[in-house]
Order: C-alpha cells, then structure tokens, then sequence
C-alpha cells in the first residue's frame, strides 16, 4: 500500500487539504475496485474466461473480478472481440450509459483495429466510436497480455492518465526456451 | 454417380438445360432461368428424384460474364442418397432482371438463404414471403458481395469520431484500400459508371 503513504493532511493550510493527494487516494481506491462490463462479441471471449478463471486468476487478484450486467453499475468496459457495423450503435450506447469515471479496454485486434475484417462489415477499431483506454493486440491475446494490459489500466487510473496505451509484446517463452537449448549445446 | 438425374433433366426439359457436367462424383445441371422453379418442383415431387433435403443455396457474381450472377443450389436426396446442383444465371451487367423464382414453397429452408442471397449479391425472388435483408441493416446501400461493390467502402450506422476526437490517424494504409484483393482490375467490368464515381466511393469515414 505504498501509494497511501502520499495521503498526508496538511494542517497548515488554512482549508486542511490538499487536492493532489485526494486525488491519489481515489486513484487507489479506484484501480482495485474496477467494475466490469463484458461486452463479448467473438472467440476472444474463450480467452477472456480463460484470464478470468482460476489458473491465470487474472481479474480477481486486481480487484477487478466482479462483472456488473448494468453499464450504470460498472466502470470497465471490456471491448472483447469482433464489434460490426450493426452492433456499433449498441455499443455506443452502452458506453454512454456508464457512469463517470470509466474506461474501456479493447480485448484483442479485432476491438483494437479490426483485425483482418478489414471491409464492409467490421468497425474498423472501436476507437472509431467511443475512446478507447487500453490496446491489448493478439488474436486471440494471451492471458499475460490481458493482465499487462490490465495493470497498465490500473497504472494509468492511479497517475490520472487518460491518454490510450497499448499492451508491448512481452517476450515469447517458446523462444526463451530455444535460447536456454542453444546457449547449453553450445557449451 | 447419380447422372441418372442429368439424363432425366435433359429429357424432361431439354432445351431449358443448358449444361451438365459430372466431375469428381458432383453432378452439376446448368438450368435457364424460366424454368428453374419448373425444374426445382420436378427435383423436389417426382419419386425418382425425391430431392427432399435441401442443403444450400448461395449466389456467385462473374463480373465479366453475361449474365453475371449465378444461383447456385445444392440439393441432396434421403431417399436415393443422391446429390445435384442446380445453377442457373441471371441478370445483366446494371443487375437488370436479376430475379429468379423463389423454392421456399418447395423446399422451407431456403428462406433464410434466399434473404442471404438477396441481401449480399442482391438476387430478388419472386413469391419469398419475407425478402429483405439478413446479415446487413436494412439502412445499407448495394450488395457487398458484388465484384464492382469497393472493398473499402463502409457504411456506418453512427459516425466515426474524428481524427482530433481519436487522436489517432484512421485512413487505411496500402496496401488497403478500395481495390483490395481485386487483382483482375475495376475496369474489366463498368469502366465508365465507376470512373465517374471513383471520388464518391473515396473513404471518407462518417459519410460514406
């Protein structure tokens, strides 16, 4: 809990507080609190369970496991797969229904820029629709993908960042194996 | 395998069977378009045939060809164990006369793949009960699956935010773009109609 070490009461201010830290404290209490709405289109939301379930735990141990079926009672929107031209206008929607303050992540390419459904059916990115807080490519994204991405959000809720981030490629632990193979033959 | 079918469709409506071919076990009639709902009622009643199952029906657009949209219909039999397609053509270069009979009366299962072809290349059939469009919204101009359709034309339901809104650059890059995947050329097929719209087509995104 090192970020609440920030939050110190100025007394010698005649008003007794100060914003910068009010501010840090609700971007605590804000990152470990993230109420999600799913909103799964496409076979991303496989790896959405899989983030999800136990063995990657990747939502519950940020505090952001509890779904909310309501856009006014959440404040994440998963963006977890293929949006079309049909489903943008209810996508939209919804996001305007959330209540402030609130975020969208875009689970995979297809949300992030339409993948390869690159003509007439497919929004091409849902950042062509609502504002867009987090990019995680992949197709689908990997479980250590979602949960980069998730911390990035996190980081960027706490900093009061709304600028858009996208998920780096972590690096692949087939190739890491291959190079611990080559670097033992080789000695 | 089952040519017994071609040699009854050449008997019964001779002149109105343009073409049969049997390869690899597939047995293929190519039927003028007046008599397609006849050929589809005989398919579907005669006890010889017993063409009780219907398995699928999609259109094909041949840019260069006259007429350019081919209907084909895939037809399977419980009772022989046989198999045929249908196909007829139709419609000129414009789509003019771009209708053919409707065999939901025939076969009930077509009706959703008569909607298909209809909403995607843009087949009108006479006597379907509800023809409008499946996979697309109604608000959706042309036929997608049309060749001379641009590949990079969208038609959004809501407008784009802008590029100031987005903070990001939304024009496609190459190699995308209108003439995606078209490798045998836009001018082989309406020169003239789409010059003149070329600056229309353009991609503009929120209008187009």
């Amino acid at each position: 809990m090192g970020e609440l070490k920030q939050v110190t009461l100025d007394a010698s201010e005649s008003s007794g507080f100060a914003t910068t830290k009010l501010d840090a404290l609700l971007g605590w209490a804000r990152k470990w609190s993230l109420f999600k709405y799913p909103f799964v289109t496409a076979c991303c939301g496989m790896e959405f369970m899989a983030v999800t379930s136990p063995r990657f735990d990747g939502t519950a141990r940020f505090g952001a496991e509890a779904p909310r079926f309501s856009p006014r009672q959440s404040d994440l929107l998963w963006v977890v797969g293929t949006i079309s031209q049909r489903q943008a206008p209810v996508l939209k929607r919804i996001y305007e229904q959330m209540m402030e303050p609130k975020w969208v992540l875009a689970f995979g390419t297809c949300a992030s820029c339409g993948g390869f459904y690159d003509n007439y059916t497919t929004v091409p990115g849902i950042d062509k629709i609502i504002p867009c807080d987090v990019y995680i490519p992949g197709c689908p994204p990997r479980p250590e993908a979602v949960i980069d991405g998730l911390m990035l959000l996190q980081d960027k809720i706490a900093r009061g960042d709304k600028t858009p981030g996208i998920v780096k490629p972590r690096e692949d632990p087939a190739s890491l194996v291959k190079l611990r193979l080559s670097k033992d033959s080789g000695q | 395998m089952s040519e017994r079918v071609l040699a009854a469709l050449k008997q019964k409506f001779a002149a109105d069977v343009l073409l049969t071919h049997s390869q690899f076990g597939d047995d293929t009639a190519v039927v003028a378009p007046s008599s397609w709902k006849a050929v589809c009622t005989f398919l579907r009643s005669d006890p010889e045939m017993g063409f009780d199952m219907f398995v699928d029906l999609c259109g094909v657009d041949y840019p260069t060809r006259d007429p350019r949209v081919e209907v084909v219909l895939h037809l399977r039999s419980m009772v022989h164990g046989h198999r045929v397609r249908v196909k007829t053509s139709v419609g000129d270069e414009d789509l003019d006369g771009c209708e053919v009979d409707s065999v939901t009366s025939l076969w009930p299962g077509a009706d959703w793949f008569e909607r298909e072809v209809y909403d995607l290349v843009g087949v009108h059939f006479r006597g379907h009960p509800d023809l409008r469009r499946i996979l697309m919204y109604p608000e959706f101009e042309g036929h997608p699956l049309l060749k001379d359709y641009p590949a990079d034309r969208t038609q959004p339901l809501i407008p784009y935010r802008t590029e100031a809104e987005a903070g990001l650059p939304l024009e496609k890059l190459a190699p995308f773009g209108r003439d995606e995947g078209m490798p045998f050329g836009r001018g082989l097929t309406k020169p003239a109609a789409l010059a003149s719209g070329h600056d229309d087509h353009a991609m503009k995104h929120g209008d187009n």
